[in-house]
């Protein structure tokens, strides 16, 4: 997994509460076997006029100008600046790789949806939830100043404004850990093989009807 | 020992180890494995050189891209044949049981799950789907996960999560006529948000909920994650004990017996604190639509269409006009004034055997209207599927005028063939009508299956409990 340590981005808003993963990445993009390659897809109702397909030549489609990824003023940005309940309804994780395809490595919101939220992890990509009214204040100032950036250090949970405003933010220590380093969660379970097979032959004494 | 919730019991019996910041590595007991979620895990198993920890836990069917007509024929979208082939193998080559597509037993992997018995009380269930939270209606651990967690309980039959809080849903008295546990579902949701679940796991609990079947229960627990929470659940009782007896994969015998008296454990004990407590009334909820592109966006039948200039937070009013603006509808519309252009009764929401039987009977002996364009039934299983034919119910869709079709999701996510053009409206039991759900531009109300049935009939939507 990537490291994520210091980011220094610009910030993209989309003001809208509730983006579904159906949004983040439509369901023809899902019948990909691949876990890459998502990025050209990510919003991709909102942001091409046309109708996408797997396949079609992404480069060639009408964009939609009035879509926020697509004024220049945002263009290689990282950071997405975005409303309540994020990332709600299904676990697809295609929407965190279409979303780090794209080059985000950050979303600052009030809110997430649970299994969003943990998707985002599992893959490089930070997600902070910061208060509505910190949410509020970073739109008008996204929205104000062209070029508009933040600074966001993971190790000191902070975001910097431009005007050196500090903003904290928590993150669970785990998996924090595991972000700075980079660590894969598979490798760090299976140190502890023996625990598991230690509870799992007394669990399936216990109760033999689970483990047939 | 302190009084427990059931979430407390299912938790605590799971728990293998646990980090000082309560970071928790959870053992998980079956893990149902579906074909969109599924490569990428696959995958990074094999290139990480590792093997299923237990192939026993796992059970395969694909269910979101198979075709619901002409499935003899095999899948014609070549990406969507690749991703259905890419689980054939994976499962043959690492001899996870799997029901493939001529299967009688391929349905959708919610609807499968508890037909076969497959989930039981006291499991922890997972699959890289969100509405694994159906499961939850049997008294046990059930949620969604994503790829990258799929692959982790392949590769270490745990899971690596933090406790929610737990929340208890609490539903007393009689449901009125034509109301049912979808709008239960929907009118919790209407009341809470779908953010009012984020970070709570559901109990549903009280009178009416005990009255419910598995059926019903299923539907409400189904919808725990359109309320934001991971995991719904409902305590042991006859009703799941009833269900569950001589299902293929239940125990047998004296196991069963065994397994019925653990079972009994499953509920919360008396005086258990939840982090939170809603109370609904069943006597006053009416049938549900949802009117907007999330499934809060909901009001009664007799109800009009909200008008935004009355919402107080600048954000809902923005949420709404541009929700309306989609949906192409005018602020203070009567809901039955909605005409609809095709009906969807199927997911894994409403596609069991009751829903089909309710839906049966509000079409039996009428015919469609002359504005529906298409009304179609897809059962969420061949099981399904098999019990509505010997008991005629599709006899009676045939004659009113509905498609009668193969087991899978469908319409529900419009994966398949089977989906909105631009500007279609649709009165769908499914559990999502977010913007292009059900194909590009579609526009989605939810209902339950004799709403959805009495609005084919009407050409728009009527309220079923005045009929
Ligand atoms: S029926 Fe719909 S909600 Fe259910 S698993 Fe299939 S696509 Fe998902």
């Amino acid at each position: 997994m990537q490291k994520f340590t210091m980011l220094d981005g610009v910030v993209v808003p989309l003001d809208r509460a509730n983006v579904d993963t159906d949004a983040i990445i439509p369901k023809q993009f899902l019948k990909s076997i691949k876990r890459s390659g998502f990025g050209p897809n990510a919003f991709d109702e909102w942001r091409y006029l046309d109708h996408g397909e797997p396949g079609m030549d992404n480069a060639r489609r009408p964009l939609n100008p009035d879509f926020v990824l697509n004024l220049p003023r945002y263009q290689g940005a990282q950071i997405l600046l975005a409303r309540e309940n994020f990332g709600c309804g299904s676990s697809r994780e295609h929407a965190p790789w279409a979303l780090g395809d794209y080059g985000f490595r950050a979303i600052i919101a009030p809110s997430f949806a649970d299994i969003f939220f943990n998707n985002c992890f599992k893959n490089g990509l930070l997600p902070i939830r910061l208060d509505a009214e910190k949410v509020d204040a970073l739109f008008k100032a996204v929205e104000a100043t062209p070029g508009y950036r933040l600074k966001v250090d993971l190790e000191q949970q902070s975001i910097t404004a431009p005007d050196g405003t500090v903003y904290r933010f928590e993150v669970e220590a785990f998996r924090k850990h595991c972000l700075l380093n980079g660590l894969d969660d598979i490798g760090l379970t299976l140190q502890h093989v023996d625990e598991i097979k230690a509870y799992e032959a007394r669990h399936c004494a216990e109760q033999p009807w689970l483990c047939a | 020992m302190s009084t427990q919730t059931l979430y407390d019991k299912l938790w605590n019996s799971h728990l293998v180890r646990q980090e000082a910041d309560g970071t928790a590595l959870i053992y998980i007991d079956r893990h149902l494995v579906h074909e969109v979620t599924s490569p990428q895990a696959f995958e990074g198993l094999r290139l990480a050189g590792r093997k299923p920890w237990r192939i026993g836990s796992m059970l395969a069917v694909a269910d979101h891209n198979v075709p619901t007509a002409g499935r003899a024929q095999g899948i014609a979208d070549p990406i969507s044949r690749l991703q259905v082939e890419t689980l054939d193998s994976n499962c043959d080559a690492l001899g996870i049981t799997e029901f493939k597509m001529s299967d009688l037993r391929q349905g959708i992997v919610h609807v499968i799950g508890p037909e076969q018995g497959a989930t039981l009380p006291g499991m922890t269930v997972v699959c890289g789907d969100s509405h694994t939270s159906t499961h939850g209606a049997f008294a046990a651990l059930a949620f969604g996960i994503g790829t990258s967690e799929v692959e982790h309980v392949m590769a270490t039959q745990c899971l690596l999560m933090k406790k929610a809080r737990a929340m208890q849903v609490l539903v007393e008295g009689t449901l009125g006529k034509g109301v049912t546990a979808k709008d239960i579902a929907l009118a919790v949701i209407g009341k809470i948000g779908t953010a009012g679940g984020t970070g709570f796991a559901i109990e549903f609990a009280g009178s009416t909920i005990r009255r419910l079947s598995m059926e019903g229960r299923m539907t409400l627990c189904n919808m725990a994650i359109e309320a934001g929470a991971r995991a719904g659940m409902i305590a042991v009782d006859d009703t799941t004990i009833g269900y569950l007896k001589g299902r293929p994969f239940a125990p047998q015998g004296e196991m069963w017996d065994k397994a019925v008296a653990h079972w009994r454990t499953l509920t919360s004990d008396a005086g258990a604190q939840f982090d939170q407590v809603v109370r609904l009334d069943a006597a006053v909820i009416k049938p549900q639509v949802t009117w907007g592109t999330s499934p809060e966006m909901v009001v009664a039948v007799d109800g009009r269409v909200p008008d935004p200039a009355n919402m107080a937070d600048p954000v809902k009013r923005h949420d709404a006009e541009r929700a309306l603006h989609y949906m192409g509808l005018q602020a203070n519309t009567l809901i039955v004034d909605i005409n609809i252009d095709k009906v969807f009764i199927g997911s894994c929401t409403n596609a069991r055997i009751e829903d089909l039987r309710a839906a049966a009977a509000v079409a039996r002996g009428k015919r469609i209207a002359a504005n529906v364009k298409l009304a179609m039934v897809v059962p969420g299983s061949g099981l399904v599927k098999q019990q509505a034919e010997q008991e005629g119910l599709d006899r009676i869709f045939a004659a009113a005028g509905f498609e009668w079709r193969d087991p899978g999701c469908s319409m529900c996510l419009a994966m398949n063939d089977d989906r909105l053009e631009a500007g279609e409206r649709c009165a769908s039991t499914s559990n999502r009508n977010f913007e292009g759900r059900q194909g590009p531009g579609g526009r989605t109300h939810l209902v339950s299956p004799e709403m959805a049935a009495a609005a084919a009939i009407a050409g728009h939507f009527v309220d079923v409990s005045a009929i």
